[in-house]
């Protein structure tokens, strides 16, 4: 392995795209496209080496970094990333450069604010996905939220305000309990070991006492479960995905989501994993009514971008439903399913995007029969669409198999009540698809549009492209996360095993000491 | 040449990838060429690995290749790998020679039709489908062709999607057999869970077979229960058998391909590729034959009383498709395959026949406005009586051996019952009757088309005739290869297969020759009371089916409107669960979930007006704030805790 500090690249050289941007005058909009183009571009060319350079076989973190930063605080700048954040990071770079490119002639106001704000995003983003120390973690968390708030501020729709302080205030609320957690774990480390860290893997070792691990992993789930968004906390999702431009809904979909899960994986069970286990029942009956749910309200929504958001926390309920199967096939198809869905879900906002620029509405009503006039939209929309009710042979499938699979091991009626969703999800986007796309044409407006430009078939092309991939060859990608999988499973357990033996050891104290009053 | 089984499936996938990108922008020659010349490519291939299986001893004829892996993960491994053996080359033959044959015939059907690339796209993805689905050596690369011909099926079914209609019912047909899926998906579950518990993880269909002693009877009695749920979806079973008279939507060639001569089938040759697991569940077998029967009667009452000529075919292939699960129901496998490729050819020579005089009167279905047609389309008229005498079961045709010998071992096998016999015994009277009432309303009798049409009804062309002709040749001569033991033949369907099935000899009832000879007779004799009964009600003296009609009015309509089924379904499940949709997100979501969100708010910004003086606008100030209150909590927790 190279010493090149690949990560701390990987996360600054999109702020170093940011800066550049602020010297270019802000007449130059074409100059600043291409400026940003070429720095999201090579941002992805750059995050390729780390697959191929990622030993599959080797446990732990790799590319790892680490120098400290205020030691007497026990805060350092330590990064790594093992198989979960791999595939996470070359997602976000991959989406991102497709966001740059659909934001083409989508963006026609303060471009270089727009642009700025993406590439400083991807940095927050990226850095969030490296982080190893709880208060870089937070860092970055925090800012992910500053452009994802100005992007549907700014650039969104007519009721935008509205929309980004509802996203503001909702994950900010879910964050303040979470770095209140991160308090409390630091503290008790310290009591217990003498030394002040944030570093994730000596917290992991932290013994948490019952009584307040249930009340930190709470913390940090709901923190999290805002994020997903998990029912019943998921009403900001629809405004914040209809308001924002098409850009920011496929990167929020896409990888702000994710963050949610991944923080799960990474943070809540492996800190707090007897509180994880027990907690099992009411996250994966919470993951299901967010399946059969968000299938239900996405049929009836008017809008486009409501159904296709709602559609995501149903897809976000299998994620999560995958996750607390806490077995190989359940947290693969989890981890697999967050692909899935950047890629699927993030392919369903370009493609509504696409026709918004359009037509300037996504009400399902304004349209019908768009397949005659725009037969190659047409024909990626129904791929994108298989692929999202998990069609075999695209990559919703594999995902959707192993998470059911996976909760049917755990607990049958888990699996059971989760594979309604196969139906469900089929109805309302078949419904969907055949009342835009089907029919004939009721709205003059809509016998005048065209079908695709070159540069929209490049970005379909490439969604359509790892949809057939991961559908038909996931191996390239589950070889890179099965160590890592494989052994936070085997962490997770071995923790909880701790956790029981010293609990029937507090026990049978308690009743020796009761033995010796008497 | 065994290694290269895996070529049957891909040259129609070659063909589905050439039109699909090229198909537009080519001239219609090109798209018709790659379009049939992939299937016939298949069908070639599939003949040759035929004769390559031949020349193996009986026992020795199995051809599996793993081709790549596919899902892998933990304990759970599954491979795209291909399997030819007995049964999965009979399917391989039917499905590219009937489909090669639709081909040709759709290059004239389809021919001025603007969608012509798209429709030889789908088709040629059909086909690649349904050949995945019968050469798959495991049961999750058999449900990917599974859900894979049910795509095509949506699309095809909605071809013509300007039409709300043809949209409709594609998405119908779409999420029925998911509704079955659902069942199907539950079981592999099941069955993976179940082996997986016992430390083995396979899906592999010769491995499921060596290790079933390891799964208990209640369990295999799930298990296959589930999968025949997804069966009666593919399948067109009660009770999800709604969709298929509405997939008589899509363009005539499709009904012959999918809707009758291979898709519909997938459920059939699941039950007989899984017929290891259904051997050791006698309840679901009975309940599959049951089922079966049930269909087959309910379906062809049905047809008695429709007009539109294509409908009039579709119950008939639920009907038909009853009789094969019959025949796998009561563990004749092999009779029920012999059904299957038998119907295939006769039902898909129904279908384009039905195509052809479409294409004579100008796209007209109702039989109403048909009659006398026999002189106009000779070649359409003699090949569509052929194909009804073999439907009829009439001695000498196809249909009369399969249907026979399911009907035969449905009363003599110890897993059949006489229930099951009797209304199967009816049905092919039923069969025979509306089949015949469809023959002399369309080619004979007065003529009753409309005089504008009537100047330019003219014979199909050649490219369409010729594919009628082959397939009515099929429609006799198929039923040779069957011919059982007490006619003198050799039955040498059944012994080609009974290498896959390893029918168990022992505990067979032995009958007499004599009754075996005497119910076929009885059968003929009721196939031909139904032609005589057809005869008499709709071409010597019609006046008698409309006084029928007059007498009983109510129970005509409720035949004529198929027992009300969808209004039922439409009024139980779609309306109550808009209902609950609607509920859900006004109330539920909108309402109370947001409500208490936004609520929270206000109280908040309320609370904030009064507590202003605390707001200094500075963020340094709001985040030191924050800081401050997270220490303060956390310090009180912790000395609570520790203390």
């Amino acid at each position: 392995m190279t010493d090149l500090p690949i990560l701390s690249i990987l996360i600054f050289f999109p702020l170093l795209g940011s800066i550049v941007l602020l010297f270019v005058n802000r007449e130059r909009v074409y100059a600043i496209k291409v400026i940003a183009l070429i720095f999201s571009v090579l941002e992805f060319v750059f995050s390729l080496p780390l697959f191929f350079l990622f030993d599959e076989g080797k446990k732990g973190m790799q590319f790892v970094e680490r120098y400290t930063w205020f030691p007497e605080w026990g805060i350092s700048y330590f990064l790594g990333i093992d198989g979960i954040s791999l595939l996470l990071i070359l997602l976000t770079t991959f989406l991102t450069v497709l966001c740059v490119l659909c934001s083409w002639t989508d963006i026609k106001t303060k471009v270089k604010e727009y642009y700025i704000s993406f590439l400083f995003l991807e940095t927050a983003m990226i850095g969030t996905l490296c982080a190893l120390d709880l208060v870089l973690f937070y860092i970055f968390w925090e800012l992910m939220l500053v452009p994802m708030y100005l992007l549907i501020g700014v650039w969104g729709g007519p009721r935008r305000i509205y929309a980004a302080v509802k996203f503001f205030l909702y994950t900010m609320a879910g964050s303040v309990l979470m770095l209140l957690a991160i308090f409390a774990l630091y503290y008790l480390f310290y009591r217990q070991k003498g030394f002040f860290t944030f570093s994730i893997f000596d917290l992991y070792t932290t013994y948490v006492p019952l009584s307040i691990q249930y009340l930190l992993f709470a913390a940090f789930a709901i923190s999290f479960a805002i994020k997903v968004p998990m029912f019943p906390f998921h009403t900001w999702l629809p405004d914040a995905h209809t308001e924002a431009p098409t850009a920011g809904s496929v990167i929020l979909a896409g990888v702000l989501l994710k963050m949610g899960t991944y923080g799960f994986l990474r943070f809540a069970i492996p800190l707090f994993p007897k509180a994880a286990y027990d907690a099992i029942p009411i996250i994966s009956i919470l993951a299901i009514i967010g399946i059969i749910y968000g299938a239900i309200v996405s049929m009836m929504q008017p809008d486009l971008k409501r159904l296709i958001a709602f559609s995501s926390v149903s897809h976000l309920g299998y994620v999560m439903l995958g996750m607390f199967a806490f077995n190989m096939q359940g947290v693969e198809g989890s981890i697999y399913q967050m692909l899935n869905h950047g890629i699927s879900t993030g392919g369903l906002f370009l493609l509504v995007g696409m026709l918004y620029e359009r037509r300037h509405t996504r009400m399902i009503s304004d349209f019908g029969g768009l397949s005659s006039v725009m037969p190659i939209y047409a024909t990626f929309f129904m791929i994108v669409t298989l692929s999202s009710i998990g069609l075999p042979g695209t990559n919703g499938f594999v995902g959707e198999f192993l998470i059911l699979l996976g909760a049917f091991r755990a607990e049958k009626i888990y699996g059971i009540l989760g594979a309604t969703g196969v139906i469900l999800g089929a109805i309302y986007m078949l419904w969907m698809y055949q009342r835009v796309m089907f029919g004939t044409i009721k709205h003059e407006e809509n016998r005048k549009l065209k079908d695709l430009c070159g540069r929209e078939i490049l970005i379909l092309s490439s969604v359509v492209f790892f949809i057939v991939l991961m559908g038909v060859y996931p191996k390239v990608f589950f070889k890179k996360m099965d160590t890592t999988v494989e052994e936070f499973l085997k962490f997770v357990s071995e923790r909880k095993a701790y956790y029981a033996t010293v609990d029937t050891q507090q026990k049978l104290s308690s009743i020796s000491d009761l033995g010796g009053r008497r | 040449m065994g290694e290269y089984i895996w070529l049957i499936p891909s040259f129609p996938l070659v063909g589905f990838l050439l039109n699909g990108l090229l198909g537009r922008r080519m001239p219609k020659a090109f798209v018709s060429w790659v379009g049939c010349l992939s299937v016939f490519l298949s069908f070639l291939f599939s003949v040759f690995t035929f004769f390559e299986l031949l020349r193996l001893p009986p026992e020795a004829r199995l051809i599996e290749v793993d081709i790549f892996d596919w899902i892998i993960s933990g304990e759970f491994v599954t491979r795209v790998g291909f399997r030819i053996d007995p049964l999965s080359i009979v399917m391989c033959l039917v499905v590219s020679g009937v489909g090669f044959l639709i081909h040709v015939y759709s290059v004239g059907y389809m021919h001025e039709d603007p969608g012509y690339p798209r429709y030889f796209t789908y088709l040629n993805l059909f086909v690649f489908m349904m050949l995945i689905l019968v050469t798959a050596n495991n049961v999750l690369l058999m449900f990917v062709g599974w859900e894979g011909v049910g795509l095509c099926s949506y699309l095809l079914i909605g071809f013509w999607y300007e039409k709300d209609s043809a949209s409709n019912a594609g998405k119908k047909a779409f999420i029925v057999n998911r509704i079955g899926d659902y069942g199907f998906l539950l079981g592999i579950f099941l069955l993976l869970f179940s082996l997986g518990s016992k430390g083995v993880w396979t899906l592999n269909f010769s491995e499921l077979e060596k290790n079933v002693n390891l799964l208990n009877e209640n369990v295999i009695s799930l298990i296959t229960l589930l999968f025949f749920i997804g069966a009666t979806g593919k399948s067109a079973q009660i009770p999800l058998y709604v969709w298929l008279p509405d997939a008589m939507e899509g363009p005539t060639p499709v009904s012959a391909l999918i809707h009758a001569a291979t898709m519909v089938t997938a459920g059939v040759y699941m039950i007989a590729r899984l017929h290891f697991l259904y051997n050791l569940a006698p309840e679901t077998m009975f309940i599959v034959a049951l089922i079966g029967v049930l269909t087959a009667f309910l379906a062809a009452s049905i047809g008695f009383a429709q007009y539109d000529i294509k409908r009039v075919l579709a119950y008939s292939t639920i009907s038909q498709l009853g009789y094969m699960f019959v025949g796998v129901g009561v563990g004749a496998y092999a009779a029920g395959i012999f059904h299957l490729m038998t119907h295939a050819f006769f039902k898909a020579l129904l279908f384009l026949g039905a195509g052809s005089v479409m294409h004579a009167l100008a796209g007209e279905l109702d039989m109403r406005k048909m009659g006398g047609l026999k002189k106009y389309l000779p070649t359409t008229h003699w090949t569509f009586l052929i194909a009804c005498l073999a439907i009829a079961g009439i001695p000498g045709f196809s249909g009369f051996f399969s249907k026979d010998e399911i009907l035969w071992k449905a009363f003599s096998s110890n897993r059949g019952s006489i229930f099951i016999y009797i209304l199967g015994l009816v049905t092919a009277g039923m069969t025979a009757f509306y089949m015949f009432r469809l023959l002399f309303n369309v080619f004979y009798g007065k003529e009753r088309v409309d005089e504008e049409i009537k100047h330019h009804v003219h014979e199909s062309p050649k490219i369409m005739t010729i594919p009628l002709v082959i397939l009515a040749i099929l429609s006799i001569i198929g039923g040779y290869v069957g011919v059982p033991h007490v006619l003198g033949g050799g039955a040498h369907f059944e012994k080609f297969l009974e290498p896959v099935f390893k029918v168990p000899h022992e505990g067979e009832i032995h009958h007499p020759l004599s009754l075996e000879i005497g119910l076929m007779v009885l059968s003929v004799v009721v196939a031909l009371i139904g032609i005589y009964f057809a005869y008499l009600y709709f071409l010597k003296k019609p006046e008698l089916s409309e006084s029928f009609v007059q007498k009983y009015p109510n129970l005509y309509r409720t035949v004529h409107n198929k027992y009300f089924v969808d209004e039922i379904y439409g009024f139980l499940f779609v309306d109550n669960l808009l209902r609950f949709g609607r509920f859900m997100k006004n109330v539920i979501d909108e309402a109370i979930i947001d409500g208490i969100v936004n609520g929270t708010g206000y109280f908040l910004r309320g609370l904030g007006s009064v507590l202003r003086f605390l707001q200094s606008g500075y963020v340094q100030a709001y985040a030191f704030s924050i800081i401050i209150g997270a220490i303060l909590v956390v310090g009180y927790l912790l000395m609570k805790v520790t203390s």
